[in-house]
């Protein structure tokens, strides 16, 4: 279909039709806030945030269900839209531990430092596990919302007498604290229409809803895979990786395949000094784009096992040594050599590529002159 | 394969022994509100006195004609009259088989009118009772009158005779064309004009379609819905399958809310009746017209009586709202164009069929066109159901149909439209019942429902109670509707104890701002109680926050301002 042309804060854009106007605005560089949305999955419209202007259009449409038409007219950062996006933000803050977010102190704070101001030093930005990558940290900050607190002491928000929900940590990969949820619903919606699996949902309604596995039991005995992928839409501290949840900030990413299997899932790396302190999974990633497995995510913590083989070993008298690969394969070539036909059957490890397995059993058949070709996945 | 003459020679005659003119006839109102009075043991004691008398007489069962207040109803006829008695509770039964079987007589105390115009054995006609005298029957002319249980007595009385003349004489073009035509307009409390949206449904290109009736009637104070499909089903039943047939669908559903036990069981009778005789399914009345219509109860959810959830609910999902676009004419229940009314519209249009799109739009008001039902209840003497031309004033209704307070306390506060519409004023009496009149009071007319509040009762408790009912019903997919309602309430709550401070008004209209951006009517609706009686009541907050105190002594704070007692 013949491309559409529409303007944003001025720019001029084009855009295939129909797109989500937060998706299109987003790759024109212009950030409209929000925290429901997820890239190519269909708009739930549950933040609110997203509100613009668009000419022609009565009131504050929301970009995300707003699809883009020839002409549009949009404009993002005025008035009334801020104003909107604040108040809807300041609903939002009422029902989270928000102190931080709201404090007109909190440049002066570092990582990690404890309150000089007030009493109340749990349930704060500097001693939350997702301080600093936090996205509704980041929004607040984008629109300023230091100094509002129109609830500051209402019931039922957070300063009240608000009942705090106990943490799940039954499953040894994923921590959930719904203390700090703002039911965006994108992890029911990443474990649903991306996974396929299903594991949790919305349950209840009005105060009492809550994301939750049916009948509220632990995720580890529902049909969840412990994935993850629900841990790294969340835009809050309520999903978080059970084992680094204080590891703190990565001073680099490195992007690198998983070693696991032959899918070859791109994988990033969080390191901090010589340690992986977390694995996410890279959204470049041309074959997994974005998603992982419970052992890409939570089975790299062998990488610094003591135990763990670093070069390969040579048994010498009974007795490993260790050895270079040269040697070692040189070593095997050489052996390799007494045997032919029958004698020699190759096993292939499903840690290899089909491209690996493929080299392995030409190697079996005409090198070696054998049929006998397996792969352990047929165990 | 039954032909309609023959369903109709089957019924009259049904009908005619049923009413019989050598054995009386007596009907025990069965409707919810009747059950609730001891409808049920009424039956079982009428039935056992007749039995034991060895009494020659038909007992049976009708729905209710509206007289709630006076449950349970025995309607007696005789001689093709029929006498109605009120609170004909168990115990006043055997008195009734003495007075009107054993001595074949009336009992003029205990009875309230008598059908037809003229009075007959010293009993006025109902029609003359003030609480009918203003009432114009078209939906209702079969409530009370017929066993809600038997589809013969519907035919008889002119049942789906409308569908037989859309289906033998009518294309799905004409059928909109009347119903443009009568000017009808969604009853559920939109009030989008009916034909329009069925034409949006015929025009729409994938198939199949789907038609569903929208009977979860969650206002609280509403329950006209319920008094149509526990008295004539059967009336609905056909409104649906002419709009079926007017814009090509080929099923319906009937959504109905779980708390609608006494409906399930009617809708499933007349939903079995209405197969066997082949007015639902794949041939309808031997005319080449198919539609399967089927019965879906909810699970107890407010916003599954917003189109969108409600369509969510049927497809087995989450009963949350959607997000629109696509609107369900384009994509609805399962994907498909579909089309969604309320139980009253449906039923509108085997009237309108019937009789004309002209003869419709001539009752009622210029902009608002027919009849509407309306139940009537709280600080009322007669609670009930009335269908009057749109239009009337409501003081008709409060003091005629109503009778007034009653208790000689004035009346403060009328709330129509349920927990997303607002309250009036006394003041506001004159209003007639039109939805344009209600709309720039900042308060909507809804689906029926009216319940009349005296002074006895405090509004910032009342409008307490409405904004936590909107906070439990949050679907919670928007975090303005989630969390707004639930800073309503607690600064409401506040307020009740005698800790409301003077800016919080200045919050609840902020508040409402930010509201107005949520998904749905629900979200963005539900502050209205609290803004309308800002507008009409601020005497009532005034007294709350600054002098602590509640006039009409309700909230835990004094009577009267500290201040002045002092
Ligand atoms: C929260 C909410 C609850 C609703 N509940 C009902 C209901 O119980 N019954 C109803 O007919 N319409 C209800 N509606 C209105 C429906 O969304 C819809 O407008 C109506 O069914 C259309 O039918 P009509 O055009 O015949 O009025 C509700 C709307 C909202 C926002
Ligand atoms: S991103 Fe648009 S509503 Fe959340």
């Amino acid at each position: 279909m013949a491309k559409v042309t529409l303007t944003i804060d001025q720019k001029t854009v084009e855009a295939e039709p129909g797109d989500p106007l937060l998706e299109v605005a987003k790759k024109a560089g212009v950030y409209i806030p929000h925290l429901c949305y997820m890239d190519d999955l269909p708009s739930y419209g549950g933040c609110r945030l997203c509100a613009v202007e668009i000419e022609g259009v009565r009131g504050l449409p929301l970009a995300c269900t707003t699809q883009v038409t020839d002409g549009m007219v949009v404009r993002t950062d005025t008035a009334p839209v801020r104003e909107l996006q604040r108040g809807v933000m300041e609903t939002i803050l009422s029902e989270h531990p928000d102190r931080c977010l709201t404090c007109h102190r909190k440049i002066h704070c570092l990582p990690n430092w404890i309150c000089l101001r007030d009493d109340v030093v749990t349930d704060r930005c500097v001693t939350c596990a997702k301080n600093q990558w936090c996205e509704l940290q980041q929004v607040s900050e984008f629109l300023g919302m230091e100094g509002t607190g129109r609830f500051y002491e209402e019931g039922r928000s957070w300063y009240g007498a608000r009942e705090e929900i106990p943490l799940e940590r039954e499953n040894p990969f994923i921590e959930r604290d719904y203390n700090k949820c703002i039911l965006c619903a994108r992890c029911v919606r990443v474990c649903d229409e991306v996974r396929g699996v299903g594991a949790i949902s919305v349950t209840y309604k009005g105060d009492k809803a809550r994301i939750d596995t049916p009948f509220g039991i632990p995720l580890h005995e529902t049909n969840c895979e412990l994935c993850g992928a629900c841990v790294d839409v969340c835009p809050t501290a309520s999903l978080m990786d059970k084992t680094t949840k204080w590891a703190g900030l990565p001073d680099k990413l490195v992007s690198t395949i998983c070693p696991y299997c032959g899918t070859g899932c791109q994988l990033l790396l969080h390191v901090k000094g010589e340690r992986i302190v977390r694995v996410s999974a890279d959204a470049e990633g041309a074959v997994n784009k974005g998603q992982a497995c419970v052992k890409g995510r939570y089975g790299l913590d062998f990488v610094h096992h003591p135990e763990r083989l670093t070069t390969p070993l040579i048994r010498d008298n009974g007795a490993f040594r260790e050895a270079s690969w040269d040697e070692a394969l040189d070593l095997v070539a050489s052996r390799l050599g007494d045997y032919r036909g029958e004698e020699f059957a190759a096993i292939a490890s499903s840690k290899c590529t089909n491209e690996d397995c493929y080299i392995l059993q030409k190697f079996a058949r005409v090198v070696m002159g054998s049929n006998n070709v397996d792969h352990c996945a047929r165990l | 394969m039954s032909t309609f003459e023959g369903l109709k020679t089957d019924g009259e005659a049904a009908w005619r022994n049923y009413m019989g003119d050598t054995k009386p006839l007596l009907q025990v109102g069965m409707g919810s509100c009747g059950v609730a009075a001891g409808a049920e043991e009424a039956l079982a004691v009428l039935r056992r006195e007749v039995t034991a008398r060895n009494i020659p007489a038909t007992v049976s069962i009708t729905g209710c004609n509206g007289m709630c207040f006076a449950e349970p109803l025995v309607m007696v006829t005789r001689e093709g009259r029929t006498v109605t008695y009120g609170e004909m509770t168990p115990e006043r039964i055997p008195a009734l088989v003495e007075e009107v079987l054993v001595r074949g007589g009336v009992w003029a105390e205990a009875a309230l009118g008598v059908s037809g115009e003229e009075e007959w054995q010293g009993i006025r006609p109902l029609a003359e009772t003030e609480f009918f005298r203003l009432q114009e029957r078209r939906l209702m002319a079969r409530c009370g009158v017929i066993d809600p249980e038997n589809i013969e007595h519907n035919i008889a009385l002119g049942g789906y005779a409308a569908l037989h003349k859309a289906l033998s004489g009518m294309t799905p073009e004409t059928v909109i064309q009347e119903m443009n035509q009568s000017g009808l307009a969604g009853r559920g409390g939109a009030n989008f004009p009916c034909g329009r949206k069925w034409d949006f449904l015929r025009q729409a290109k994938a198939t199949p379609k789907y038609m569903i009736c929208n009977a979860d009637e969650g206002d609280p104070g509403a329950f006209v819905n319920r008094i149509l499909l526990e008295s004539d089903p059967h009336l609905v039943i056909e409104g649906i399958l002419i709009g079926a047939y007017a814009t090509g669908a080929e099923a319906a559903y009937i959504y109905l809310r779980e708390e609608y036990p006494l409906a399930a069981r009617r809708l499933r009778i007349a939903l079995e009746q209405a197969r066997a005789r082949g007015l639902v399914g794949d041939n309808i009345l031997g005319l080449g017209f198919k539609c399967n219509l089927e019965l879906v109860v909810g699970a107890g959810s407010y916003v599954c009586g917003e189109e969108t959830g409600l369509i969510s609910s049927i497809q087995d999902s989450r009963g949350m709202p959607r997000i629109r676009p696509p609107f369900p004419a384009q994509a609805g229940v399962f994907g498909k164009p579909t089309n969604v009314n309320n139980v009253e519209t449906y039923a509108n249009a085997p009237l309108i069929i019937a009789h004309g799109g002209q003869w419709y739009a001539s009752m009622g008001t210029e902009r608002a066109r027919g009849t509407k039902m309306f139940s009537i209840s709280g600080h009322i003497v007669r609670t009930g159901v009335v269908e009057v031309p749109l239009g009337t004033p409501l003081r008709r209704i409060f003091e005629e149909a109503g009778g007034g307070v009653g208790n000689g306390r004035p009346l403060k506060a009328i709330q129509s439209g349920g927990p997303l519409s607002g309250f009036l004023t006394a003041r506001h009496l004159d209003l007639p019942l039109e939805p344009q009149a209600f709309a720039p009071e900042g308060v909507l007319m809804g689906s029926g429902g009216l319940v009349f509040v005296d002074e006895g009762a405090c509004l910032v408790d009342m409008v307490l109670r409405y904004l936590t009912f909107a906070q439990d019903e949050s679907c919670a997919r928007c975090t303005t509707c989630r969390i707004g309602t639930q800073r309503y309430v607690d600064i409401l709550e506040r307020i009740t104890q005698g800790k409301g401070r003077p800016q919080d008004l200045d919050t609840f209209r902020w508040l409402e701002g930010v509201m107005r951006n949520g998904n749905c009517a629900h979200g963005q609706a539900s502050p209205t109680a609290v803004i309308s009686t800002l507008r009409h009541f601020p005497e009532e907050y005034e007294a709350h926050i600054r002098e602590k105190c509640c006039p009409a002594g309700v909230c835990p704070l004094p009577a009267a301002s500290p201040a002045l007692t002092r």
